[in-house]
């Protein structure tokens, strides 16, 4: 390549020559041709496929009224809705297991790699095996296995496991008692958010000052004495709804379906297993001289562990774990297998009725799309924010 | 020099030492133990001691035994098969065999010779006579009709090795200087790892037979095939990327003060040092893809999963899901296991005839 300004003396009729024959030019070019005749290619052939079979084409069809139910859903929807509707519902549901399977998939894998570095070795060999077994077989299966087995290995309604009174296990699902608001909600809520103001403020006062006092106990006492006494003035805040047995199913008490519990089970036996290495890789990577600091220091073991190393451990673990918390978000997809009332589940249903595949599929991916985009974002954000203390 | 010591005694003496090594971890430990022979005895007992072996309904099956491997005798055809022609199911067995030996050679760094690529055509050729048959006396088989083992096999192999090919152009763009192929290299392999597997699988068997004109449109496994290759050479691309870019500037230097031109630089310098490099990682990506073929059962193909359900659904054999999918889940993670292991040993061969090759 020659320098710019050899190019300045030519004349403009020579440069553009010189530059139309050059090869990263020409690569590109052909490139660019062939892409716009395949994509052109594509879109004739599917326009005259299209118009073959129904015709039927564009968005309109979300504002049309869907006919099918959907097993469960965070807001309130009954066959007769929109299909726009139904997709809100869907990806709600994908949001509900995969918000809880990040926080349930890292409780357990947080469990796994510390035993994996626990002293004894039956517990260190027991939590290997785990990551082992579960890693290595499908997720799929795994999640086949648990909707069977809460379906099929279940009791009947009538003879519900009840491990713990207000929770009966069953094969149409799982009953727990749900908390009912009363009319004094409202005041201890109240109560509570002036406890904890109180108690911040107390927190921040400490903190400047450096008063000689423990802060914890009085703390508590200034965080929850206004919502007691508020109880007690107005009444209990909340009153348990308990299910019971009526006729052939319960009644009262929320209600968590088989599906939901396969997905959120499965997805974060799956997801632990990962994330349990990634943890375990975080904390072997915090060098054993700053256990030995904190040690020498007089810390507790599980003190050296919660302040020094898990916040160095975090600078380690964070972008590894986003990308499999948002692995997890795109395996939750698999409801679609299990009938789990997701995203994918009812662009299903629904292509099935309108048949209007492209759009139904275009709309899967757009919503992944902008879930993964988000949760990067997010991440990347926490990510700067954990890696910014270093000096 | 202890642990010298400790590495000649018997594993039982290692393994008391290691119990007793302070009261806390021997406290652990025995209450572990207890916790796992709590749980491991009836696991045992239902799996074993329980257990019925033979018989040939759900009837010999009653409800307080254990497992009843029994229907996993009776229905082992159909699980490890599919549906392939009951009389003609040793040919599948026999194509696959054939072509498990093609990639545990073709992964051995010392068999990377000439003669590899015949012998690469070879198996093919005679894995198709033997999948399709026609010829020979062979009676034709639909692709439609092959499933169980095999069929994850041909998906896994199939699906990497047209991965890789796929994203060596791919991970070459993502550097490229030229920003068309940048450009295009980037959107595809965000978008494709932004979707789920399910999504592009979808995609594949519903919207290929829209774009492509009749008469060319691929039968069900060539679109979930196409599906798959494209996932899975996104994620290639990426983690070849990463080797690319620890390779050392004075290699790409090096190849062009010697006047060596783009293409055999790429081939015969930058490629095998990088694919060396990502080589744990590659094997990692060829166990999720063999996890990633189960999900073809959602496209309504019958894999090693979707046998397994098949086998389910027999009127005479009710309520064995546990024994299906612990079968299924145990072939699984022996071949994923398996995979892991068989990387790790090339890995280490790999090394070893790098340092050898250094001392000449």
């Amino acid at each position: 390549m020659k320098p710019v300004s050899a190019y300045q003396d030519v004349p403009g009729r020579v440069r553009l020559a010189r530059f139309l024959t050059r090869r990263d030019f020409q690569s590109q070019g052909l490139f660019i041709i062939l892409a716009i005749l395949l994509i052109w290619g594509s879109i004739h052939v599917a326009s005259s496929n299209l118009a073959e079979s129904s015709g039927k084409t564009g968005f309109a069809f979300l504002w049309q009224k869907a006919s099918f139910e959907l097993g469960e859903s965070l807001i309130p929807y009954s066959a007769g809705d929109t299909y726009f509707k139904a997709f809100v519902v869907g990806v709600l549901n994908t949001l509900k297991v995969a918000a809880l399977g990040i926080v349930l998939s890292t409780f357990i894998g947080l469990i796994i790699a510390l035993g994996q570095l626990s002293k004894s070795v039956v517990i260190t060999r027991l939590c290997r095996g785990y990551v082992e077994v579960v890693r290595n077989i499908p997720l799929l299966l795994q999640l086949l296995f648990w909707h069977t087995f809460l379906l099929r290995g279940l009791p009947t309604v009538r003879q519900a496991l009840s491990p713990v009174d207000g929770i009966y296990l069953t094969n149409r699902g799982l009953y727990l008692v749900s908390p009912v608001p009363e009319s004094s909600f409202g005041i201890v809520m109240a109560a509570l958010l002036v406890g904890i103001i109180l108690a911040s403020g107390l927190w921040y006062w400490h903190r400047k000052t450096n008063a000689g006092f423990r802060l914890w106990p009085l703390g508590l006492t200034l965080t929850f004495l206004p919502a007691i006494i508020a109880t007690y003035v107005a009444g209990a805040p909340i009153t348990w709804d308990v299910p019971q047995l009526t006729g052939f199913n319960f009644t009262g008490g929320m209600t968590i379906s088989p599906e939901f519990t396969a997905m959120l089970l499965g997805l974060s036996i799956y997801t632990g297993a990962f994330n349990a290495e990634i943890i375990r890789a975080g904390i072997l990577g915090v060098s054993k001289g700053q256990v030995e600091a904190g040690l020498s220091l007089g810390l507790h073991p599980g003190q050296v562990m919660r302040k020094i190393v898990l916040p160095q451990a975090l600078r380690i673990i964070i972008p590894p774990i986003s990308n499999s918390y948002l692995n997890l978000t795109k395996e939750s997809s698999l409801g679609v297998a299990i009938g789990y009332p997701e995203i994918v589940r009812v662009a299903n249903i629904t292509l099935a009725e309108t048949s209007q595949s492209l759009e139904c599929i275009s709309i899967i991916m757009l919503i992944y799309l902008i879930l993964s985009l988000i949760t990067s974002l997010i991440l990347n954000v926490m990510n700067a924010r954990s890696s910014r203390e270093e000096r | 020099m202890t642990e010298l010591a400790l590495n000649r005694s018997p594993w039982w003496q290692r393994l008391i030492s290691e119990v007793t090594k302070s009261p806390m971890s021997t406290i652990l430990n025995v209450v572990a133990l207890g916790m796992l022979l709590l749980i491991a005895i009836p696991l045992v007992k239902w799996a074993l001691i329980d257990a019925v072996w033979t018989g040939d309904s759900g009837d010999s099956c009653p409800a307080g035994s254990g497992a009843c491997w029994a229907f996993i005798g009776s229905k082992l055809r159909l699980i490890l098969f599919g549906r392939f022609p009951y009389d003609e199911q040793w040919r599948a067995l026999a194509g696959t065999v054939i072509l498990v030996a093609l990639v545990v050679i073709s992964l051995n760094p010392v068999f990377w010779r000439k003669w590899l690529l015949p012998v690469w055509i070879a198996g093919l050729l005679s894995y198709g006579i033997l999948m399709w048959g026609g010829v020979f006396g062979l009676s034709y088989v639909e692709s439609s009709l092959w499933g169980g083992l095999p069929l994850t096999i041909l998906l896994t192999v199939f699906g990497v090795a047209f991965g890789l090919v796929i994203s060596v152009p791919i991970a070459l763009g993502r550097q490229s200087k030229l920003p068309v192929f940048r450009l295009s290299a980037i959107v595809f392999v965000e978008a494709v790892r932004g979707v789920p597997l399910i999504s592009v699988l979808f995609m594949a068997s519903v919207l290929l037979p829209l774009i492509i004109p009749d008469g060319f449109t691929p039968d069900g496994l060539g679109r979930v095939l196409i599906g798959l290759v494209l996932f899975l050479a996104a994620y290639m691309a990426e983690v070849l990327r990463g080797g690319l870019q620890a390779i050392p500037k004075g290699q790409y230097e090096a190849c062009r003060s010697l006047g060596v031109a783009y293409w055999p630089m790429i081939l015969k310098v930058i490629l095998p040092q990088a694919f060396e490099m990502v080589l744990p990682a590659m094997v990692n990506l060829f166990i999720g893809a063999l996890k990633g073929t189960s999900l073809v059962v959602i496209v309504a193909m019958m894999d090693l999963l979707g046998a397994a359900q098949a086998a389910l659904a027999d009127p005479k054999w009710i309520g064995f899901y546990v024994e299906t999918y612990v079968f299924a889940g145990i072939v699984y993670a022996l071949m994923c296991g398996s995979i892991s292991w068989y990387g790790r040993q090339t890995e280490r061969s790999l090394r070893e005839m790098r340092e050898h090759s250094n001392k000449n």
